[in-house]
């Protein structure tokens, strides 16, 4: 009745494409772009990344001399006068997420934002937290 | 500009979920029917996933493509909030982007059961992984053409994984989906932690 067979147990699942021939690169993959014009070329931010879950929260620097900052950071700036993730932040400027953690360092290194990140990844949550996720789902 | 804030700032606890499966399966439609805002999408460059083109070198000369994902967030209290993130379109690429399941709670696998096989790489993934999930089979307009005891077997699923029937673009079912799959992690980190050596 299946049209298919069963899930063979540890499939042909491959993590990663072996090798450089980029086959990854087709017409499904969508537009082949260079995303990073906007950070001046810099892919990584100074400190690291922060987590896609990580909030930041603009800082209050009346003195702050903002003439040097693109239209982009400013955005960062008003968005982030509530705490505000940064997978939020990116879909709200509409720009990918690697070139808004620079964005963000940017604002960072300089005092304007502050981050916080989310729980150690990997550690899953207390049972207290968890049955408060459940009861939060239901009353909903 | 006075960018500033007067008062204390709260950062809630933000947990995450994913939403899995094939192409086409509904996976938007459960995160927008649980979701308090619309889905947002953001998306992500695999040169992040260490796929970058190593024989070119430099950043201006670095090519890449994009992954796209929606998510919805769900405000549970005022210290915890829950999002969800569906799994890109592109689904040969989504699991190449490694932060989507890093720190994941767990996760949803939405099954159809015309095109069953369009899960199994999830399936695959987040066993491989350790990541809890279970199987929601998305019954697309009332239409229930396998028990969820069918679609185990046909899925070779480990006996503690839940498979459920839902139909996503029902708010009350996608909730019910997301309890017990928090249920099953709750349950499945106290089988493990009785198990475990004192």
């Amino acid at each position: 009745m299946w049209d298919s067979e069963p899930r063979p147990r540890g499939g042909d699942f491959e993590p990663r494409p072996r090798g450089g021939d980029h086959d990854w690169l087709d017409e499904d993959a969508g537009p082949v772009v260079r995303p990073y014009t906007m950070t001046g070329g810099r892919v990584r931010p100074v400190n690291g990344g922060l987590n896609l879950l990580a909030y930041v929260v603009a800082r209050h620097r009346p003195d702050a001399d903002l003439i040097h900052y693109q239209p982009e950071h400013r955005r960062i700036l008003l968005l982030t006068r509530e705490p505000l993730s940064v997978a939020e932040v990116a879909a709200r400027l509409d720009l990918a997420v690697g070139v808004v953690r620079v964005l963000i360092d940017d604002l960072m290194q300089v005092g304007l934002v502050s981050s916080y990140e989310t729980e150690a990844a990997g550690r899953p949550p207390d049972n207290d937290v968890l049955q408060a996720v459940i009861d939060g789902l239901r009353s909903l | 500009m006075d960018y500033g804030r007067s008062k204390s700032v709260r950062i809630p606890l933000a947990l995450k979920i994913l939403v899995a499966g094939g192409f086409g399966v509904g996976k938007t439609t459960l995160v927008g029917a649980v979701s308090e805002i619309m889905p947002l999408q953001t998306e992500e460059q695999l040169t992040h996933a260490s796929v970058a083109i190593d024989d070119v070198s430099g950043v201006e000369g670095k090519v890449t493509t994009t992954v796209a994902m929606d998510f919805g967030r769900i405000t549970l209290t005022d210290d915890l909030v829950l999002y969800l993130f569906g799994t890109p379109g592109q689904d040969r690429f989504w699991f190449l982007w490694e932060e989507l399941a890093l720190g994941a709670l767990g996760a949803v696998v939405m099954a159809d059961t015309r095109r069953l096989p369009d899960c199994f790489p999830s399936v695959d993934y987040f066993e491989r992984s350790g990541t809890p999930f279970l199987v929601a089979v998305n019954c697309f307009f009332g239409e229930q053409r396998h028990s969820p005891q069918k679609v185990r077997e046909a899925l070779d699923l480990d006996p503690d994984v839940p498979v459920v029937l839902f139909d996503a673009r029902n708010r009350q079912d996608g909730k019910r989906v997301l309890v017990s799959l928090v249920e099953h992690i709750r349950d499945r980190g106290s089988r493990r932690r009785a198990a475990a050596p004192a």
